[in-house]
Order: C-alpha cells, then sequence, then structure tokens
C-alpha cells in the first residue's frame, strides 16, 4: 500500500517542511539563550543567568516525552495528519508568542514564568511531531525504500538548526549598517525577530498539510475498525510492546541522542565558552559543517535499507566514543594563546576600560584587542581594584583571552572537527526513523516509537550541554570532562544494542 | 551461546540502575551540601527526579532480558 513515486515526495516535501520549522522554533530558543538571560532572568552572575536560560532549555527537552504520550496517543486514535498539525499550531503560536513578552523590567516575575510556560509547551508539540512526521512518511513509502524515505524527515532537526542559526546572524547584523549598533540593537529588541518570523513560517506549512491525505495504513486500520482503543495501554502496559519500547531506548535512542547533542550542541557551546572563539566564528563553523553534513542523512539512510540499520548506528555510536577527546583536545590546542603571548602583536587596539562596583570595591577592567601576523585576534581582559586611588591587583587578576578570532587555516580546521562529529550524527540519526516505525505495528506505533525517541534525544541527549557544563564546575581541572557524560551513555547502548537488537530489515509494516 | 550472553547481561543492567542511581542522589547531595542555594538544589533536583523512572525501565529491561524475552535479537 505504497504511494507513487510522484505522491511520495509530495508526502516528504509536506511533512519535512512543518518538522523543520518546529525544529527552528524550538532551537532559536537555546541559540539565543545569553540573550534570553539577560532579557528574562536578571542575575547579577552571568553563569547564573545562563544557567537558568539553560534549565528552561531542559525543561523543553524533559516535557518532550509527555507531549510524545499526548499526541502519540492522538496520532493512534484520531489519526497522524490531524495530530502532527496540532502540534505545529501549537508549536508556532508558542514561539510567536515568546517574540512578544516584555521583558522583566517591564513587567516583572511574570516574564520568566510566562517563558517558562511557552517552553514547556513547546517542548510538548516538538514531544508530538517528530513520531507523527516519520510515522506518516514511512507509513507512504515503499518496501526497501524506507530508510531512504525517511532520512528526508531526519534531516529537518540539523536543516532546523542551520535555519535558526542563519536567520540569527542575518537579524544580528542587518539591523544598523554599523554593526556594533546592529548588534545592540539584536541585543535590546532584535532577537524577538527570529521569534516574530515562525508565525508567517507556520502559516506557510499549515497551509501546505491541510492539503495532504492521512497516512494509508491509518485509513485502511479505520475503516476495518481495527484503531486501537487504547494505545498507552497497548505500548506500555503488555509486555510484548513494552520490551521493544524498553530495547529501543536503551539499544538505540539513548546513545544516538547524546551523539546528536554533542556534536550539534555541545560542540558550539564549547567553542563558545571553553575555547573562547568569538560568537560569530563559532557559529558560522557550525553552520558551515551541517552544510557538508547534511546529505549523508539520506547517504545513511539509504544504505541502511541496504545493510541494514543495527551496524550503521552502532558504528556511529563507536566512533564517537573513540574519536571525542581526541576531537575536543585539537579545538582546545588550536584555540591556545599561550604561544601568541610571547609575541609582539601586528597590532593592538587602544585599551577600553570599564568600571563595575562590586562589594563596595571599585573593579576596572581593562579590553585590549590584540592582532598577529597569521591572523589570530583575541580581546586581552585585566582587572585590577581601585583602593583610593592606588591600582592594586585582585586575586584574580590573571588576564583573559576571550573573543578569539581563528585564522582562515585554523576555522577550517574547526569546521572539519565539527563536520567529523556531524557525520557521526548522520550514522546514528540517518536510519533510526525506519528502524523505529519497522519496530512497532500500526496501530500503536505513533505513542510506541515517540516516547523512546523523546527520552532519548529530549532527556539524555537535551540535557548533555547541561550535565557537560556542571560536569566541569565539579572537576575544573580537565576541560574535557564534560564528555564523560555522552561517552558513557553511548558506550552502554553501544553494548546493549550490539548484543539485543537484529539488523533485519522488515519489509512490511502494515502489521 | 548470544543467547546465554543476552540472559546474563540482564544482571548487568538489573544492577546498573541502582548503582547510577546511587551515584547520583549521592553526587546530587554532596554538591547541594557545598552549595546551598536555590540553583543548585532545582539543578539536581531535576536530575533525580528524571532519570529515577529512567532507572527504574533499565531495571525491567534487564529483568526481561534474564527472563530471556530477548532470546532472539529483536
Amino acid at each position: 500500500m505504497s504511494t507513487s513515486p510522484k505522491g511520495i515526495w509530495k508526502v516528504i516535501g509536506a511533512s519535512s517542511v512543518g518538522t523543520l520549522i518546529e525544529w527552528y522554533d524550538f532551537y532559536i530558543f537555546g541559540s539565543l539563550a545569553t540573550v534570553i538571560a539577560s532579557q528574562f532572568f536578571p542575575q547579577t552572575n552571568p553563569t547564573a543567568a545562563l544557567l537558568a536560560t539553560l534549565a528552561t532549555f531542559a525543561a523543553g527537552f524533559i516535557v518532550r516525552p509527555f507531549g510524545a504520550l499526548v499526541f502519540g496517543r492522538l496520532g493512534d486514535l484520531v489519526g497522524r495528519k490531524y495530530t502532527f498539525l496540532l502540534t505545529l499550531i501549537i508549536m508556532g503560536g508558542s514561539t510567536f508568542a515568546i517574540g512578544l513578552v516584555p521583558s522583566y523590567e517591564s513587567i516583572g516575575f511574570a516574564a520568566p514564568v510566562i517563558v517558562l510556560l511557552l517552553r514547556l509547551l513547546q517542548g510538548l508539540a516538538l514531544g508530538g511531531e517528530y513520531g507523527g512526521a516519520a510515522t506518516y512518511v514511512a507509513e507512504h513509502a515503499p518496501p526497501g525504500k524506507r530508510g531512504y524515505y525517511t532520512s528526508w524527515i531526519q534531516t529537518t532537526a540539523t536543516l532546523g538548526l542551520f535555519v535558526s542559526l542563519g536567520v540569527i546572524l542575518l537579524v544580528r547584523h542587518g539591523l544598523d549598517s554599523d554593526i556594533n549598533v546592529s548588534i545592540q540593537k539584536f541585543n535590546d529588541w532584535g532577537w524577538r525577530i527570529p521569534f516574530l518570523v515562525s508565525i508567517i513560517l507556520v502559516g506557510v506549512s499549515i497551509y501546505i498539510r491541510l492539503k495532504m491525505n492521512e497516512s494509508p495504513l491509518f485509513s485502511r486500520l479505520k475503516s476495518e475498525g481495527k484503531v486501537s482503543v487504547n494505545p498507552l495501554k497497548e505500548s506500555f502496559g503488555h509486555k510484548t510492546n513494552l520490551k521493544m519500547v524498553l530495547l529501543a531506548l536503551f539499544g538505540a535512542t539513548m546513545g544516538q541522542g547524546v551523539v546528536w547533542y554533542t556534536g550539534q550542541f555541545y560542540a558550539q557551546s564549547f567553542i563558545e565558552t571553553v575555547c573562547k572563539v568569538d560568537f560569530e566564528q563559532s557559529r558560522t563553523m557550525l553552520i558551515w559543517a551541517i552544510l557538508f553534513a547534511t546529505p549523508f542523512f539520506v547517504v545513511f539512510g539509504s544504505w541502511s535499507d541496504k545493510v541494514g540499520r543495527k551496524w550503521i548506528m552502532m558504528a556511529g555510536m563507536f566512533l564517537a566514543i573513540i574519536f571525542y577527546r581526541p576531537i575536543y583536545q585539537q579545538f582546545l590546542d588550536l584555540s591556545d594563546t599561550t604561544m601568541y603571548q610571547t609575541q609582539t602583536p601586528a597590532s593592538t587596539s587602544q585599551p577600553v576600560i570599564h568600571t563595575d562596583e562590586i562589594n563596595e570595591q571599585t573593579i576596572t577592567t581593562t579590553s585590549i584587542v590584540k592582532t598577529f601576523a597569521d591572523g589570530f585576534a583575541y580581546t586581552q581582559k585585566s582587572r585590577d581594584t581601585v583602593f583610593a586611588g592606588i591600582s592594586k591587583p585582585v586575586a584574580d587578576a590573571t588576564p583573559v583571552y576571550t573573543d578569539k578570532k581563528l585564522p582562515a587555516t585554523v576555522y577550517w580546521k574547526f569546521v572539519f572537527l565539527i563536520f567529523v562529529q556531524v557525520i557521526f550524527v548522520t550514522m546514528v540519526y540517518g536510519p533510526i526513523a525506519a528502524f523505529l516505525v519497522e519496530m512497532f505495528p500500526t496501530r500503536i506505533r505513533y505513542t510506541s516509537m515517540s516516547l523512546p525517541y523523546h527520552i532519548g534525544n529530549g532527556v539524555f541527549g537535551g540535557l548533555t550541554p547541561f550535565i557537560a557544563l556542571l560536569l566541569t564546575t565539579i572537576n575544573t581541572g580537565d576541560k574535557l570532562v564534560g564528555l564523560m557524560y555522552p561517552i558513557i551513555i553511548s558506550f552502554v547502548c553501544l553494548i546493549i544494542g550490539m548484543v539485543y537488537i537484529s539488523n533485519k530489515v522488515d519489509p512490511d509494516v502494515s502489521d | 551461546m548470544m543467547n546465554q550472553l543476552r540472559k546474563w547481561m540482564g544482571l548487568i543492567w538489573m544492577l546498573l540502575a541502582p548503582l547510577s542511581m546511587f551515584y547520583l542522589i549521592k553526587t546530587a547531595l554532596h554538591q547541594i551540601a557545598l552549595h546551598p542555594v536555590t540553583d543548585t538544589k532545582i539543578q539536581w533536583g531535576v536530575f533525580v527526579i528524571v532519570f529515577i523512572p529512567i532507572a527504574i525501565g533499565l531495571c525491567i529491561f534487564g529483568w526481561y532480558a534474564w527472563k530471556e524475552e530477548y532470546k532472539r535479537q529483536m
């Protein structure tokens, strides 16, 4: 009961555009974490403010499994089409609303509370979207090409991130001809634009999706009166299906989730906050890496139709475990300023002095931009405490080197190292939609596949940057300690996957 | 041979679940004692609450493996 080749591309197009927009909506919040922190979470300590936002970010991820249950159940009861239309409307509405929430300065404590609630709604909607889109496409796809066709849905999560980064950079640069003024405007009010733009994208997507038909397999079930009356009970109350849900979670999605979020989120966070690479460069290098690596979702999805899903996913996890530490060590080495500190810079900017009153002491921070012959540049920040006009160093007066601008050769090495990580992502993520669809019967597929997917991605994956950051605050001596989390989770998942999961491709998903 | 491996590894998963929870709760209490502020309590509280049901799931998975429910690769 597969759709014609022409029809399947319409199905893929309509499903993918909507899912891409949902990912875009979801990621602009994470990508603007620091700006949102300053608007809605006013704390004197910027790290605490960032953590508050990341907590909200994590809240968006933690509710995803609940969205999977709510909308998965709905999708198995009333159909795939109307359910993922509903998720799109909720996601678009909440994203648009975030762009309208007044700042903490205007309405006080209500501001962060409203933002948190809207963020939770976003998480719920996303929890219902992906399973619907993947199921919908897979139920239209012909046997032997399910991995290939569903891999297009798999590209949307990465492309959503790509579009969110692109829109943010465009808006950040486009608000004024003077870049510094433009950034200032962006931080004041321009950050709202990427949220508000979402309503147009969602409107278009709803229009496209309204024209689509229901999944043929679900329509047949409905006409035969075989639709599940209690998808939650059938999915998780019966051992036959529950054991498959647990296997999908611990043998596949758990590892896939951490590999995904390490490659595309922790990498950016590490480059910006640990390596101290400049805001623009840390984002553009991710954009390039995603652009080069995205076709590989389709390559591995398609390949999985021929050689099976299991070993491609397991190989992705294995490579991630082996290469994460060397890759991140390279990030540190390539952005190290030690060598430059003894060199004479090609140019040095005029010092910019900034004064703060902290604990009745006047702290002055002197910033100097140093540019070297090979193009490497950084801002050197030195702090002093002023007592009665006499300058005296404070305890943490060691200069810090931030806003590093990497020369072209180093920049492209960074792009390559991120690209390699995104390739691991394409290996684990490309075949997984087909893998999950084939594990569960049509009558409870939406519910059964959504929950392990969103626990794996939402909880295990979504918390990766947060847990990794926390690990670095516990063990401050090792800058790579944050990687222990994805490495251990991937390792456990790899073992379970290798021992318990079959490499067999199910030719018939109409059961 | 593989079926025996699947069965006996079930014990590992059943043990891993409470062990990882013990480690998580111990770390959470230690960190909260070191930094007794609301932020720390919320962060670690969320981790413990979220990961407890997952650990129970891992325990059930181990139990199923031990009972040879995964006798053939799934």
